[in-house]
Order: structure tokens, then C-alpha cells, then sequence
């Protein structure tokens, strides 16, 4: 009868929620998670990508019994998490390069498959290759395009937080429009990043073909861990690319890096999908919508649109993207997605405002 | 078994006899034949237990090699020039992560501009990327080293590049006696990682190392690197014992003992010509010694040393040297022999395939005994022809024929 | 084991070494605020954790929390105006939480499963008397008992139970179910005695050899006005009317009654004749919003066909008319006559205007300070002017319902424990306030209000029949599952989940978190995430 009952408070919103069932309650909610990632990495307070990868390699932990490898590109998440004489990690795991942890993933997946052949082994152990944007959009997507187009039974998870954090807050191709780094400053007639630059790594993903591509953030967890949980259910490669907030980058308070990523969800700005073969399968819909307005106010990298200077027709445009996200993917309501979105930037370079 | 093939294949199946989990490489010429034949060993079956991964570039194929070595497989790669520069961020990480690759170079010339045939400095600008370099005089060197080097690299805890020349020795037919599947199996146990990735015993590696600990690293990383000349030394002496063939060691001496006004020292296929050129000189009474540079990394400055003894000149044959400096074998040479009175030139030639015939060592050989080898530094085969029919025009500078020394590129251009 | 090079690999969770508490500049704690509907609760429930309990299904322990405040849920969660739901944070989301209906499925839960008080463990010897056994007095021996007194009440009426027996009618409160609460009641040892007024109250404090006395004569009487009128019109008093349908079961007045007022008892009257037969139409001198009777009870009303004449006088009665003056608000809301009159058919008139205090027994206690209607009492324990005597209920307040009268049954209980030990009871200081501002709204899911069933409308004109329902079970978790915990964990997991450096531990089901100080950085976002406030961040002493 209990069970029966499906309204619990905060239904499945919250990490645990002590009226759920156990099995139905996150990984993140057991006193006995994996912590994959454990206290005493030196990221900054509130780091969503501590927060993202924990999320993730657990919910990966968990659906292979542990049996899990991680190849981590050079970035604030490795710098953070093994410091000589410190790791954090408790799972094998290895840092090589920036541009590199698709194919050291590859090599990996092949020595596992090699090893569980030679030693008899029914399973062998499965392999995560991760990066921030810049390691995965930029400087590691010739590897990373690799290893989709050969299918290498890899999970790829790309920590999305919008730039270079770990060499000073500069922009890369997974830097939204408008926004600030030091290396598309508040200055100028256009201040911040360019419009109609950048590009949609789910979609080049999902070009390949691979069996498994989805977005998450770390605004919502059950969300991201059955994501990871049913990228673990197939083999091939996969990508997950998680919204990470960076409190320090996008300038807003150490607090509130759940909430930024909540917003990102909730405006439509960053689209929370998943893709099988491909085709997209579902999408997470908008729980109480919000104007884009609210996602920037959060962040300073925005200032320059929440002040009383801000230009009007710049956010119009990016409320325009979120728009064009909500209608592309159908993320309000019973809306269905439209079959094919096309890549934002495609929007932002086919109309100017 | 002898067989008649030609070198890359005679590579592919020393190759396939070690063993390898993970063979993975980029085509680049002149390295394609040997990894298309692993390939094809491991599609048809002949190569059991191994994964063979076609990837997108050099830098994918050390990566996937770095992958798969640090996971506990025996890792082999190929590559060339160009694709060696493409890799060469994991060339380096490779070697500080301690990782037994072995990585063919079909030795190859690095443009711009663009040129595929043979010299040596694609190996040779990877210098200090902490791999040792292993150079094979013939297929048959080429073969037996590929074996050794996989043995070498597990026992130091470093990656091996052997350099084998391109198309020069690659694509060369020959007779080659390859080892039986027992003898390697005897020779080279299955591999035994000293770390690998495995969810038994999780470990993290390639940590951050901040300046409390770094010269320390890179001291250790040293001590391997010297360990690794007794290493060689030992791994050679058993493969010796084992099938005969005279191969692989720090350096391999010919027609050394009374050679004592002069010494030729060379890498690579180059070996071959100037022993038949000094086979002929001896029968005109000219006694020259070839000292064949096997290992250039570690460099064997003892052995080198004791291989020279008091040798009065040494000339190096090099095939690359260093832009705004001088050769590159000549200044270890001359490390090697301090304090004593030997005399250390460098002969420039064979860059970008140019061919070094016999006549090309007897003129080596000739001037140096009459002494005309005056500077450190001599462009040995250089066309002033070619050279004067551009400068002459462009800069009113023209060349003499024959050799030019650094002095007179010097002054060409005050 | 693997021979591992130095430095650049090392071992696992090695970085526990590495504690990165150092770096806090604010520092996380638990602080537990006071629920709005605690706050409001006039017997200070402890409603929040009592739906702690009923959403997990634990329905005695949540049962057993309730009564540590209020002895009477089942007649609590009929006869309450749960005053508390107009203050509940979810109001602000959709509909506040059906408190009340929750408080009665877990009051009828309990008397289902004859759940039963426990006798105090220790006996202190003291005696207590109580004089009245309506809620307050009620509420008071509840609590004495549990303090381990020896408690004896008189009560001048035949039965136990005051208003909650002779002022709400039976179809909002049926009998056998107050009758189980009393008698609950005396299980735990509390005598009572009925059908006796104690006239003289030293005296019998004396010669019971009490050491303490609470008074709880309540509000007895029927405020009486004069309105001029012909010798053939019936004015009667509500609660005599009440106390007739409670003890004969019927009341014969007249088929057309004008129910004088806009209090809970002219609605309780009207809507009592209506089920007599009659045609009862209220009079009251305001409008609807000035009304004090309960919005629901009065929507009630309406419903069943009860007339209401707003803004009305009667200014004289006939045989079979009132005569009616208009009135119109003036700019404070007050009633002033307009001078315009009406005739309005009735044959009887019932005066629901209010109640005062029987001061008979009260005047002869020398010292005790009365004010104009009601006993002076310190509201810190409810003690009266004279040492040792406490008051309690109607006699003590102008707050006149069942539920502020329990409430100060209890703390006229503990004022008299404290007195008991020589000491002066005072209330504990309360926790800071849950706003709904200090909440994360956004995690809790949609989830409108149930609907209590109802009897059908035929049915309530002519019987006698409990109008409300209680809800099932499914109903009541339900609805106890849309509590959001205001201020206090709900062990939801989020400070636990969030944390990016794992420095929240779990304390395990029913034990909460505990921050690891060790590592946590300060960051905030466990504070920031939890959905009902319990975390704040303070600034760390450095």
C-alpha cells in the first residue's frame, strides 16, 4: 500500500527521499555509494564537475559491480584530483593527455577485452574515457570522433562547463554565445563570446551512428545516473556530455552551482536529452519553465545582459536559442520533438537579430 | 627459418611472434607494409589474442598504445617522420608513464619540404623524449631487434623505438632467418606489467607532479635510462646464445682491431654499403674501422669509448644533424672521447634519401686520411651545382665543387 | 602487488589525507525552525513531525507524537478550525496540507486499534484537583497524569466532555467517539466525578488535600440580549438549545427560527434545527468577511439551505415576525444603524451572541483577579493570583474553542508541575521562524489537496449523521506525504548527494546527517539545495 502511493514530498526531485523505496532511490542517496571520487580533491568550492563526475562514475561503478577504468584528459578535474602524493580516485585510472583520453580509452577497452581473453575472464572490465568541453570539443575531438566512428566499447563522459576553466576561463567551442571568458572579454560593441560559433558535440555525436548518446547536468541526478546506468547496458561507444556549472568561470556563488545547472534545464538554454542509434529517444521536459533572464542574472559572465545597460536584441536572441530549443526538442508539455534538430549554432547563424 | 621476404614483413612476424594484445598504427609511408601485415596475421588468425586498431592519426595510435599498454597488454606501433612529430605529446607521455611500447620508425626525412625516403631525423628530433632508440643496420638486425626490444623495454620500464631505415631496409628483399615461435616463446615470457590499470587493484596514474618531486621523477626516469645499457647488453647476449644471430647490442665494431687511424661511426642501413666499401679499401691496404651506432638511446659513451680506444680520427656518417648547430651523433661522440686525442668530424650526408654509395664512404675515407676533414661540420654530398645555379642568381654566391664545411657556409654568407 | 613508480602513480583515496576543511570560510549547520503550522497550532502540536510519522506509515508513532500535545486526535481532527492549514508554506505551491484531515484518520487509527495512553512510570504523590471536565481540564489531567500526579476532576455536568458534549453537535462530533478519548483518558488512572459543581473551591482544595487546583469551568453561559417583544415569540439561548438536542435528542421550537449571531455556535444552532426539521435563518448584524463563524462550517451551512440575513438587527419580535433594522459598515467596519426597517417571518428566536462565565464558585475566592470576563492568569503557566490555583479554557481567554483550550489545559498542567517542585514554569524559547523564503520550492512535486468525502446533502437536513468523513488511508498518507517539512529534515538525501567534496555523512534512516568538517570547503550548496531550510551557513571563527 505504501508503495502504491506515488506521492512522496519530493518525488523523485531529491537525491534520496527516505519514502521511496531503497531501489528506487538514487545511487548518490546509499550511505555505501562508490564516492569514485573521494573528500580531499582540491577542486574549488561548489565544483560541479567534482559534483558531475562523482555523479557519474558512481552510477558506472554500480552497474558493473566496480569493474571500471577511467581515462581522464588533462583539466581541472585531473589537476584537482591527483596532485602528487594525493588521489581521489578510487578506481583505476589514468591521466595521459589533453586531447588524448578518447584513444587512451580505445587502448584500454582492447587491453581489457585482450586481458579477459587471455585470463579466461567471462567480463572484462568497462572503460570511461572523460574530458572538460575544451579536452572533447576542441582539442580532443579528432580521438574522440575515433573512437565513435570505430565503435570502441567506450563511454566518453565530456564534463560541459563552458570553457578553459583550468588554464584561466578562456573560451572554447562549448562557450555559448554572449558569455564572458578572458578570451571573449566584456568589451567592445559586442561584448563576449560570438554569435553563430561553436559547436553541438551531442549531434556530431549522434551523427556517428554510436549506439548511445545522451546531455545531462548535475541539477539532476536521477536523470544523469540512469542515463549512465543505460549507457552501461550497451556496448559501443557512448557519449554523455554532462552541464557542469563552474562557479569560478561563470561567476556566480559557490552555492549555487546546482541551481545555475537547474536553470539551464529549466529555460530550454541547455536542451536534456538522449539518443539511440542516432535517433532521439526522449527528452527531459521542463518542469516550471523559466525565462532565460533568470539563468543569467545568476552569473556574472552575463553581467553585461542584467544590468540596466544590458541590449535588449542580445537577450531577445538568447531567449530566441532557448525558444528554439524548447520547439526543436519539445521540452514543454506532451510537445514531441521535432525528428531532426539541427545544431543551435545553426539557428544562431541563420538568423540575425 | 630463412625465408626470402621483405623487411617489413620479416618485421611483422617478429612482431607477431612477441606477441603482441594491441597492435594499432596510422598509415604513413614507409612504415604501411609492416603494420599491414600484422593486420593481416591477426585477421586471418595467425596472431591470436591481439586487437589490431586502424585509428584516425599518429597521435590516436600512441594514444591507443598508451591506453593499452597502461591496461597490461604487450603494445606494438609503427610509424614514420611526419606521423612521429603528430605523436610526439604521447611519444613523451609514454616514456614518463613508464609504459614497454615498442614503436617501429621506418626512418624517414620530415618536411616541409615533403619527402618520404630515408634519413634520420624523424627518430633523432625525438631525441629527448625519453624512449630509447635502437638503430638496425639490415632486416635481419631489424628482426631480431624488434624481438629483443620488446624484452628490453618490459625489464627497463621504458618505451623502445626501433629505427629501422625506410625503404631502404623496409621495403628490401632479403634472405632473413626468422626465430621459431618456441625459441621467442623461450626467449620472451608473456608479458608481466609492473602497474596496469585493473579494478583489482585500483591505481592512479599519471599524477600532477609539482617542483617538490619533479627532478626527482626525472632522475629515476634517468636511472632507468642507464640502466638500460647493461640491460641491452644482457638481452642481446642471451638472444645471441639462443639463435645465432649476431644482432642487437650497444654498438657492434667491424674491422675495428687495426683500424687505428681511422674509424667510420654510423647508423642504420648505411652499415651495410660502408662494410662492402671497406672490405674493398682493405684490399688496397687501407685499414678503416666501422663502428655501427646501435643504441643512440642510452648512448654508450663507455662502450663507444673503448670501441674507438685510440683510434686518431673518427668520422661520423651522419643522416640529420641540428639546425644552427652541428651534427648530432658528432657531440656525443666527442663527450664520449674527452681528454683524449682523437680526432671528431661529422661527414653530412643522405639526407632525404639521398643514396650513400660505396664510392660515397671511399670519398669519406680518402679525405679523412689525407686530412681534409679540418672543421667539426662538412655537408659530405652536397650538388654545388644545384646549390650555385640558385644562389649565384639570387645572392652572387657560388660554391666549389665537393664537400663544403660549415666555415664556408659561414663566410657565404657575410 | 604492482611496483609502482614514484609519484607519478599513486594510491587510491590517498587525498582523504588532504583536508580541505581548512579552506571553509562558512560553515554549514543544521538549524531546526519552527513549521508555520506548529507555530499557529493553538495546542502546540508538533504537526510537522507528527506527518514525519504518518508519510511513513508509522501511523502509532506518529499517533504517539500528536498526543505528547493533544489528547483528543479523533475529536481534534473533527471539531478544530485547524487554523494551522491557513498557515502552511504549501499554500504558497498549490493548497496548504489537509492537516486536520490527517490528525483525525491518525485519531481514529488509534481508537481502531485501542491504542492507549501509558500510565507515568512514577507516581509522584501529589494530588491535583480539576474543576470542569471540558477540554481544558480534560487536557490539563492528561498532562498532570503523564507528570505522574494523582489527578481528580469534578464535573458539574452529568457527563465528561464540556462544550466539546454540550456545545458541538453531534453531526460534527459523534459521541462514542469523544466518550473513547475521555475514557482514555481515566484508563491512565484519572478519576472523575460528575453531576457535582464545587461551590466552594479552597474549601474542597483543603479538605481533598490538594496540592495544586486547575480550574476549567469554561464558558457556560449564553450571552443574553434584550430585544422587545409580544408575549408569543420564543427567544431562547443557543446553548441551552444545543444542551436539549445533546441530552433529549430533539428540540421542539417552531418551523421558522431567526439564529441570532455570526459566531460557530449560531452555525452549530442553525445547522442542528435544519436537521430537526426546521427552517433556521441566521441574522447578523455584518457582512460574510467580518463573520467570525468558521468559513468551511458556514459554506456547510449554506449548502444544506440555511437562510443568512446579513447586515441585520432584530429590533423587536412579534408573534410571527422580527422586526429587522439594516445596518451598513462603516469605514472601520463597524455596524450603525441605517434606520430602514423590515419584517422578516420567524417564530422563534435563538440568541448566539456569546458566552460568559458561571462566576458564582469564582467570587467567592478572595484574591483572585478577574478581568471583564474572564479569570487573570500569567500565560506563562497559566497560574491565577492566587498561588497554587490555575485556570484554564474559556474562563481564561477570549480565544474561546476546543483547541485553545487544550492548549492551555497543558500549560496550565506544567505550570502546575513546575509549582508542584517550587518552581515557576516558563515556556522554552521558541525556534526561528520556516519561512517559505528560506525553502527550495522548486523539488517538491504538484499535489492538490484531498477532498474530504462528505455525507450527500439529503442526508444532513434530517439526520444527525457526521456531515465530514474521515479519509482512507490512502488518502491520509497522501496527504501527510505533501507536508514539506518546513525547517526540518525529511531525510531527502540532498545535503548527502550534493556535497561535491562527500562531506556530508549519513547517520543512517531516522538519524539525519552530520557534516564532515574535515573536508567540507564551506560551498553552500548543500544549503542551497536542501528543499526545506534546514541547513544555514554561519561564517566560520577564524
Amino acid at each position: 500500500m505504501l508503495d502504491q502511493i506515488k506521492f512522496y514530498q519530493t518525488g523523485s526531485n531529491t537525491i534520496g527521499n527516505r519514502l521511496l523505496n531503497p531501489s528506487m532511490r538514487a545511487i548518490q542517496a546509499s550511505a555505501d555509494r562508490p564516492n569514485g571520487l573521494i573528500s580531499g580533491h582540491r577542486a574549488c568550492q561548489g565544483c560541479g564537475e567534482a559534483l558531475g563526475a562523482r555523479y557519474a562514475i558512481d552510477a558506472a561503478m554500480r552497474a558493473t559491480g566496480g569493474k571500471i577504468v577511467v581515462a581522464n584528459a588533462t583539466g581541472c578535474l585531473e589537476v584537482f584530483s591527483t596532485p602528487y602524493p594525493e588521489s581521489a580516485w578510487q578506481l583505476p585510472w589514468i591521466h595521459s593527455l589533453f586531447g588524448n583520453s578518447a584513444a587512451v580509452g580505445s587502448g584500454i577497452a582492447a587491453a581489457m577485452k585482450v586481458r579477459a581473453e587471455k585470463n579466461g575472464d567471462a567480463v572484462a572490465p568497462r572503460v570511461i574515457a572523460q574530458g572538460g568541453d575544451g579536452g572533447t570539443t576542441d582539442i580532443g575531438f579528432g580521438p574522440l570522433s575515433g573512437m565513435f566512428e570505430r565503435n570502441d566499447d567506450v563511454l566518453y563522459l565530456c564534463y560541459d562547463n563552458e570553457a578553459y576553466m583550468n588554464t584561466g576561463v578562456q573560451r572554447s567551442s562549448a562557450t555559448p554565445p554572449s558569455a564572458r571568458t578572458a578570451t571573449t572579454q566584456l568589451v567592445g560593441e559586442h561584448p563576449g563570446a560570438d554569435w553563430g560559433k561553436g559547436k553541438d558535440v551531442p549531434m556530431i555525436a549522434m551523427a556517428h551512428g554510436i549506439p548511445y548518446v545522451a546531455t545531462a547536468t548535475v541539477a539532476d541526478l536521477r536523470d544523469l545516473e540512469e542515463k549512465v546506468t543505460k549507457a552501461m547496458s550497451f556496448h559501443g561507444a557512448r557519449y554523455i556530455q554532462i552541464l557542469t556549472p563552474c562557479p569560478l568561470g561563470w561567476g556566480c556563488a559557490s552555492g549555487v552551482t546546482v541551481t545555475v545547472a537547474r536553470m539551464a534545464m529549466e529555460t530550454g538554454f541547455f536542451p536534456v536529452y538522449e539518443a539511440e542509434y542516432g535517433k532521439i529517444t526522449s527528452v527531459r521536459k521542463i518542469r516550471q519553465k523559466q525565462p532565460v533572464i533568470n539563468y543569467l542574472k545568476l552569473q556574472r559572465r552575463y553581467a553585461h545582459l542584467t544590468g540596466k545597460k544590458a541590449d535588449p536584441n542580445v537577450l531577445a536572441r538568447l531567449q530566441a536559442l532557448c525558444d528554439t530549443n524548447i520547439k526543436n526538442f519539445g521540452l514543454l508539455g506532451d510537445d514531441e520533438p521535432q525528428l531532426t534538430p539541427a545544431a543551435i549554432q545553426a539557428y544562431e547563424r541563420s538568423n540575425k537579430v | 627459418m630463412l625465408n626470402q621476404i621483405e623487411g617489413s614483413l620479416g618485421v611483422a612476424k617478429a612482431v607477431a611472434l612477441c606477441r603482441p594484445g594491441v597492435v594499432c598504427a596510422y598509415p604513413i609511408s614507409p612504415q604501411t607494409h609492416i603494420v599491414e601485415n600484422v593486420g593481416k596475421f591477426v585477421k586471418e588468425g595467425t596472431l591470436k589474442q591481439c586487437d589490431f586498431i586502424n585509428v584516425e592519426s599518429e597521435f590516436s595510435a600512441m594514444s591507443v598504445s598508451i591506453g593499452s599498454s597502461a591496461g597490461g597488454v604487450r603494445t606494438y606501433t609503427a610509424t614514420a617522420s611526419q606521423g612521429l612529430l603528430f605523436m610526439a605529446e604521447g611519444v613523451y607521455n609514454a616514456s614518463g608513464l613508464g609504459l614497454p611500447i615498442v614503436m617501429t620508425v621506418a626512418s624517414r626525412a620530415i618536411g616541409s619540404p615533403i619527402n618520404i625516403w630515408n634519413d634520420h631525423t624523424d627518430s633523432l628530433s625525438q631525441r629527448d623524449s625519453g624512449w630509447l632508440q635502437l638503430f638496425c643496420e639490415s632486416n635481419q638486425d631489424a628482426v631480431d631487434t624488434h624481438i629483443m626490444a620488446f624484452k628490453i623495454a618490459e625489464e627497463v620500464g621504458l618505451p623502445v623505438m626501433v629505427c629501422m631505415d625506410g625503404f631502404v631496409l623496409t621495403h628490401a628483399f632479403e634472405r632473413l632467418d626468422i626465430p621459431s615461435q618456441e625459441e621467442v616463446d623461450k626467449f620472451l615470457p608473456e608479458y608481466q606489467p609492473r602497474e596496469f590499470l585493473d579494478p583489482k587493484e585500483p591505481i592512479s596514474m599519471g599524477a600532477m607532479v609539482d617542483p617538490d618531486a619533479f627532478t626527482e621523477v626525472r632522475f629515476l626516469q634517468e636511472r632507468k635510462m642507464v640502466k638500460a645499457l647493461s640491460v641491452i647488453e644482457r638481452v642481446t647476449k642471451e638472444y645471441r646464445e639462443l639463435t645465432g644471430h649476431h644482432s642487437g647490442g650497444l654498438l657492434d665494431c667491424y674491422n675495428c682491431d687495426n683500424a687505428t687511424d681511422l674509424k667510420l661511426i654510423i647508423m642504420g642501413s648505411t652499415v651495410g654499403t660502408a662494410k662492402d666499401e671497406i672490405d674493398r679499401l682493405k684490399k688496397e691496404g687501407i685499414n678503416v674501422g666501422i663502428i655501427s651506432l646501435k643504441s643512440f638511446r642510452p648512448f654508450p659513451y663507455e662502450a663507444l669509448k673503448q670501441a674507438i680506444g685510440n683510434t686518431k680520427q673518427v668520422i661520423c656518417v651522419e643522416r640529420a644533424f641540428s639546425f644552427g648547430a652541428r651534427g648530432i651523433i658528432c657531440p656525443e661522440v666527442k663527450r664520449a672521447m674527452e681528454g683524449t686525442n682523437c680526432e671528431i668530424h661529422t661527414a653530412l650526408c643522405g639526407l632525404g634519401g639521398r643514396a650513400i654509395y660505396g664510392s660515397t664512404i671511399n670519398g669519406i675515407v680518402k679525405q679523412a686520411l689525407a686530412g681534409k676533414f679540418t672543421e667539426e661540420f662538412t655537408w659530405f654530398d652536397i650538388n654545388s651545382n644545384v646549390l650555385n645555379s640558385y644562389l649565384k642568381d639570387t645572392e652572387g654566391v657560388t660554391f666549389p665543387q665537393g664537400p663544403i664545411t660549415d666555415s664556408q657556409l659561414q663566410n657565404s654568407c657575410k | 602487488m604492482m611496483k609502482k613508480p614514484f609519484a607519478t602513480t599513486l594510491d587510491p583515496a590517498t587525498s582523504l589525507a588532504n583536508h580541505t576543511g581548512s579552506w571553509r570560510t562558512l560553515r554549514p549547520i543544521n538549524v531546526f525552525k519552527l513549521p508555520p503550522c506548529n507555530k499557529q497550532c493553538p495546542a502546540g502540536e508538533n504537526i510537522q513531525q507528527w506527518l514525519y510519522y504518518a508519510a511513513e506509515g508509522d501511523y502509532e508513532h506518529a499517533w504517539r507524537i500528536l498526543t505528547e500535545e493533544n489528547p483528543f486526535p479523533a475529536c481534534m481532527g473533527r471539531v478544530c478550525y485547524h487554523t494551522c492549514e491557513g498557515k502552511c508554506n504549501r499554500g504558497f505551491l498549490d493548497e496548504s496540507v489537509g492537516i486536520n484531515s490527517v490528525e483525525r484518520f491518525l485519531g481514529d487509527y488509534a481508537l481502531e486499534h485501542n491504542l492507549a495512553f501509558k500510565r507515568p512510570v512514577r507516581e509522584t504523590g501529589k494530588k491535583v484537583l480539576i474543576v470542569g471536565a471540558g477540554p481544558a481540564g480534560l487536557s490539563a489531567a492528561y498532562h498532570l497524569r503523564r507528570f505522574g500526579h494523582t489527578v481528580h476532576i469534578v464535573e458539574m455536568g452529568k457527563e465528561a466532555g464540556g462544550m466539546m458534549r454540550y456545545g458541538i453537535p453531534v453531526y460534527r462530533l459523534p459521541r462514542n467517539v469523544l466518550d473513547a478519548e475521555i475514557k482514555r483518558l481515566t484508563d491512565m488512572g484519572i478519576t472523575l466525578e460528575c453531576g457535582r459543581k464545587v461551590e466552594d473551591i479552597e474549601a474542597e482544595k483543603k479538605n481533598g488535600k490538594y496540592d495544586a487546583v486547575v480550574l476549567g469551568v469554561g464558558a457556560g453561559i449564553s450571552t443574553n440580549v434584550d430585544i422587545p417583544q409580544g408575549d408569543t415569540n420564543h427567544i431562547l439561548h443557543a446553548l441551552s438549545v444545543l444542551g436539549d438536542i445533546e441530552t433529549s435528542g430533539d428540540v421542539q421550537i417552531a418551523r421558522r427560527v431567526a439564529v441570532y449571531g455570526g459566531g460557530n455556535t449560531a452555525v452549530d444552532v442553525a445547522r442542528s434545527l435544519r436537521r430537526l426539521g426546521a427552517e433556521p435563518i441566521i441574522v447578523y448584524r455584518r457582512n460574510r468577511d467580518k463573520m467570525p463563524a468558521n468559513e468551511e462550517e458556514m459554506d456547510a451551512a449554506i449548502q444544506e439551505g440555511i437562510q443568512v440575513k446579513w447586515l441585520s438587527t432584530i429590533a423587536g419580535a412579534q408573534k410571527d415576525t422580527l422586526k429587522i433594522e439594516k445596518m451598513a459598515l462603516d469605514e472601520t467596519g463597524y455596524p450603525q444603524p441605517t434606520g430602514e426597517f423590515e419584517e422578516l417571518p420567524a417564530d422563534a428566536v435563538v440568541l448566539a451572541i456569546g458566552q460568559n462565565v458561571d462566576k458564582s464558585a469564582l467570587e467567592k475566592l478572595k484574591d483572585l483577579k478577574m478581568q471583564k470576563d474572564a479569570v487573570e492568569v500569567d500565560p506563562q503557566d497559566m497560574q491565577t493570583s492566587i498561588p497554587g490555583i490555575f485556570a484554564a479554557g474559556d474562563m481564561a481567554t477570549s480565544d474561546r474553542t476546543v483547541t485553545h483550550a487544550i492548549g492551555m489545559g497543558k500549560t496550565a498542567a506544567r505550570g502546575v508541575n513546575a509549582y508542584l517542585k517550587g518552581a515557576k514554569y516558563e515556556k522554552p524559547a521558541k525556534h526561528e521562524d520556516a519561512l517559505f523564503e528560506d525553502m527550495h520550492p522548486w523539488y517538491y512535486t504538484d499535489a492538490p489537496k484531498t477532498v474530504r468525502p462528505e455525507l450527500e446533502l439529503a442526508r444532513r437536513t434530517n439526520t444527525f449523521d457526521e456531515v465530514q468523513h474521515g479519509l482512507t488511508e490512502e488518502n491520509a498518507i497522501f496527504e501527510a506525504r505533501r507536508c514539506l517539512s518546513c525547517g526540518n529534515c525529511m531525510e531527502c538525501d540532498n545535503c548527502y548527494g550534493v556535497c561535491p567534496d562527500s562531506a556530508v555523512i549519513k547517520l543512517g534512516p531516522g538519524k539525519g546527517y552530520e557534516f564532515n568538517y574535515d573536508y567540507c570547503k564551506g560551498c553552500g550548496v548543500c544549503a542551497q539545495e536542501c528543499p526545506c531550510g534546514h541547513i544555514k551557513m554561519v561564517p566560520e571563527k577564524i
